[in-house]
């Protein structure tokens, strides 16, 4: 573990900075269910950080824990070494939290420029008047906006879909359009709710690479939650595993896979 | 038009044409990109600044004349420039095959000793890095998109945009020893390097001088009337001789626009927008084409259906014979005039050929159906015949003169001659130099007065000069009982089925013709969709029984229109299976440019062969697949074989 460092450099040459967030005793609840018991883990700057576990292990919730939708019953989330008090959603993209969904929320009826253009929306200024002429600020302001969508456009190599309606789309390219929308946002934490889900191994490649690159090209430091454990492995600097709401293990890939509680979490322990 | 009577001395490389379009066509523009949604362009004068600097940064590098530069990467701007530059430097270009995987490229970097290799995006670096193992004479690796690129070890790696930067920096120290090397380019300097896809065996570089490429493209270009305000879009392969020639060769001559589409998947949208003069496709683009616009027809209401029926019926009856200027009457005049308001314009519109001009197929031979169907909209398609070692131009179709079935009279400057075995030959200032570092192929190939043997078997028509190729020369062959074997000629009738994309026809030496099919995804899958039929994958789709019927249909009719050719007659097809895989040039099956390697997959699939001469009824086969990225992977499958009805051949001539 690299915990009391201030920042390393990794194998592949990229520099991992200090604490950007930390989950301290985090607990949720709903009801009588107890979601998430009592969590500690952080998230350096730069870094790939994986959430994983078997189903119902709370690992969504815990996403949304990170992005500020549920306030954990205990414990505290802190941003950039101060505790994050709690946050209405618009507050928490203004701060440059972008996420993806695990069932793909995009307006389905809009192109996949227009989709990727309300990524912009918290870097559109201009008031309502002059949206609504069409002059000044905010046509200068379309204009900025559009060119950082083409280069994610671009980025993402969907070009081609670029004027087509998203329902039109297969389900591998929603999956990117979604990561499309959340990279105009220009995040510096992305979070990503499964982002190779129901993916074929060829969609699957190009979906990690694509991961790898915006972490390498933009420094955007990424939380990512995902079953396929090979892609898990490749793709993290840092593993959690969760297990019944309960953290199992955390630590580089390699300790992870070492770890005999992981183990017996996905592969099951016999009981006698 | 191009001043064509200046001294043809000055204007004896590429670099040299450059310098003229600069002076004289300075701020028009030479070349546009999509990017970023938004058309880039380059002016001649930035070109010319562009390609100075590139070589100046080549040369701080070290370049040395006669070096070889690889270029791999797909058509953009900054690839064609880097050509150029290499040229200036006294280097030869050799652009390969952005698609061919490490190993093939592997052999044409060895075989060219290159020291430099120009890539597009981290795809190819990745390759080139993987070959660097075995290849020890690459020193410097440039790539043109930083993309992916910051974590490599760059000692001997740069960025495309550096090494112009570095060569605008150091132009004092190498303004000289450029411009030296500049005059130094003359008529018999090589101008590139291109290696054929080869049906059999080995690539082979195809040396080809800057008098090959700039006669070529002088000829060709006052031929069709090509100049200045013509645009081009180029999106077939850079290593394809045809792409350099109308790319580089005729853009460089005439000073026409060339236009670089997005990426390879938006070249439709691109076409639509740029709306090129100048055109040229393999036939399966015209194809895939004309059967997207005819799936689209099936799901259009009622109303346009019924038009579009309606008019292109007109279309086919008088269309072509308008763009041969034929009389024609006034009513069917009114009536193309109303077909071209209702239907034919939109539809060009739609598919980018609203400003064609000239448009070419070649390669393969183009149905019939498909040749017409675009003359009758009124654009002006003509077939060309062509290869790598006559700098593309053979035989071209003039204005007027055009027809599906010929390939057109001899190109300006082309001599043409018809050897004792059928065999096509040629002489040309287009003729290339030789193979490089093959002598032994060389002469094989060219003869001591310059004729150079086709491999095409072929005739003259009398009436009207035209040339008509048959088959490759080695393919055509005789049946067990002497009947004469001709399988492309087969093959490209039944390939002339939107159902079918590829066929491979078998016989040499047997007592009957058989064929595997290859069945179009979009048209077969579009069909599927109508009839309420699920399928699961490509293999599933393939062995469907009504699909069998359908190609079942098809090549009964293919039969009974070879029953009619006397000489070939023999060729009909008894038996058939359709393949539970698509031939890819990733498995070694077709070449790059999408030929099918008929000895490959005669050895590859021989458990099929034999059943199809064995009367079995199906066969269970298992696969090697090779992925994008080198793997390998297994598929297995159970064919169905398929008898065919068969005409009798001596009854229906007793009969007439």
């Amino acid at each position: 573990m690299k915990d009391n460092v201030e920042s390393y450099v990794t194998e592949d040459g990229r520099t991992i900075g200090g604490l950007l967030m930390e989950m301290k005793s985090i607990t949720l609840r709903f009801g009588g269910v107890v979601a998430i018991k009592d969590i500690s883990f952080d998230i350096r700057e730069g870094e790939i950080r994986a959430i994983i576990g078997p189903n119902g292990a709370g690992k969504s919730s815990m996403l949304n824990v990170i992005s500020g939708f549920y306030r954990p019953q205990e414990g505290e989330v802190w941003f950039r070494g101060k505790p994050r008090p709690s946050m209405k959603p618009y507050q928490v993209a203004r701060q440059g939290i972008a996420r993806t969904f695990q069932n793909i929320a995009l307006f389905e009826g809009m192109t996949v420029l227009d989709n990727v253009m309300t990524g912009r929306l918290t870097h559109m200024k201009a008031g309502l008047a002059s949206q609504a002429l069409w002059r000044g600020a905010a046509e200068r302001e379309e204009t900025e906006n559009r060119e950082k969508v083409e280069k994610i456009i671009d980025f993402l190599e969907i070009q081609a879909i670029r004027k087509t309606p998203v329902g039109r789309l297969p389900y591998g390219l929603k999956k990117r359009v979604e990561l499309a929308r959340a990279l105009a946002a220009e995040p510096m934490l992305l979070l990503l709710d499964e982002p190779m889900a129901g993916m074929n191994v060829e969609e699957k490649e190009d979906m990690s690479r694509f991961i790898l690159d915006v972490n390498d090209e933009f420094g955007t430091t990424i939380a990512l939650i995902e079953h396929d454990m090979g892609v898990v492995m490749d793709l993290s600097d840092r593993v959690v595993v969760m297990d019944y709401g309960r953290k199992i293990g955390d630590g580089t890939p390699d300790e992870v896979r070492g770890n005999q509680d992981v183990i017996d979490a996905y592969l099951g322990v016999s009981h006698d | 038009m191009p001043d064509t009577t200046s001294n043809a001395a000055d204007l004896a490389s590429i670099p040299a044409l450059l310098a003229r379009n600069a002076h004289k066509f300075g701020a028009s523009i030479a070349y546009r990109e999509k990017e970023f949604g938004i058309w880039q362009s380059w002016t001649w004068i930035e070109v010319a600044e562009e390609v100075r600097a590139t070589a100046l940064g080549l040369l701080n590098l070290g370049a040395e004349r006669g070096d070889h530069v690889a270029i791999i990467g797909r058509n953009r701007p900054a690839h064609y420039m880097a050509m150029v530059a290499a040229q200036m430097v006294g280097a030869v270009p050799v652009p390969l095959y952005q698609d061919a995987v490490a190993e093939e490229m592997a052999y044409v970097l060895d075989h060219c000793g290159a020291r430099f290799v120009i890539c597009g995006d981290q795809e190819q670096v990745d390759k080139v890095i993987e070959v660097q193992d075995e290849i020890h004479h690459i020193e410097h690796v440039i790539y043109n998109d930083k993309r992916g690129m910051r974590k490599y070890d760059h000692s001997h790696l740069n960025a495309l945009g550096d090494i112009e930067a570095e060569g605008r920096a150091s132009h004092q120290r190498f303004d000289d020893e450029l411009n030296a090397r500049i005059a130094e380019l003359d008529y018999d300097s090589t101008c590139v390097m291109l290696y054929t896809s080869g049906t059999t065996g080995k690539p082979k570089g195809v040396v080809l001088s800057n008098r090959n490429i700039i006669e070529t493209a002088r000829s060709s270009a006052e031929f069709d009337n090509l100049g200045a305000g013509d645009e081009v879009l180029a999106y077939l392969p850079m290593a394809w001789v045809g792409d350099f020639i109308f790319s580089i060769g005729q853009a460089y001559w005439t000073g026409f626009c060339v236009n670089c589409p997005e990426s390879a998947e938006t070249m439709m949208t691109d076409l639509r927008e740029i709306g090129p003069t100048y055109y040229f496709a393999p036939p399966r683009v015209f194809e895939a084409q004309l059967t997207n616009v005819m799936i689209r027809m099936e799901d259009a209401g009622r109303f346009k259906k019924r038009m579009f029926d309606y008019f292109m019926a007109h279309a086919r009856k008088v269309g072509p014979a308008l763009l041969d200027g034929k009389p024609v009457s006034a009513l069917d005049r009114f009536k193309y005039w109303l077909g071209d308001v209702c239907v034919y314009g939109p539809l060009k519109n739609t598919l980018g050929f609203s400003r064609v001009r000239v448009g070419y197929t070649a390669g393969e031979a183009i149905g019939p159906e498909i040749f017409d169907f675009y003359r009758s909209l009124g654009i002006n398609l003509k077939q060309l015949y062509g290869q790598t070692e006559a700098s593309v131009f053979i035989t071209i179709q003039p204005d007027g003169e055009v027809r599906s079935d010929t390939v057109g009279v001899p190109a300006p400057g082309v001599e043409l001659r018809i050897a004792d075995n059928g065999e096509v030959l040629y002489r040309s200032p287009g003729t290339f130099v030789e193979y490089y570092k093959n002598p032994e192929s060389t002469a094989s190939t060219k003869d001591a007065e310059g004729w150079v043997a086709t491999g095409d078997a072929g005739f003259i028509e009398e009436t009207s000069g035209h040339l008509r190729i048959i088959d490759r020369a080695k393919d055509v062959g005789k049946m067990a009982d002497g009947s004469l074997f001709a399988p492309k000629y087969v093959e490209n009738k039944l390939k002339f089925y939107p159902n079918v994309l590829e066929a491979v026809v078998f016989g040499a030496g047997r007592d009957m013709c058989t064929a595997f099919i290859n069945i179009d995804l979009t048209a077969v899958g579009s069909w599927a969709e109508r009839n309420n039929i699920a399928y699961a994958s490509y293999q599933e789709l393939a062995q469907h029984p009504q699909v069998y019927r359908t190609i079942q249909e098809h090549i009964e009719e293919v039969n009974r229109s070879v029953a009619n050719d006397e000489m070939l007659s023999g060729c009909q097809i008894h038996r058939f299976l359709i393949l539970h895989k698509e031939l890819d040039a990733d498995d070694g099956e077709m070449t790059r440019t999408r030929k099918v390697k008929r000895v490959v997959v005669a050895d590859k699939f021989a458990d099929l062969v034999g059943a199809l001469y064995d009367r079995s009824g199906e066969i269970y086969t298992e696969t090697e697949v090779t992925y994008e990225d080198g793997r390998k992977g297994q598929i297995t499958a159970t064919l169905k074989i398929c008898d065919v009805a068969v005409m009798d051949v001596a009854r229906k001539m007793a009969a007439e």
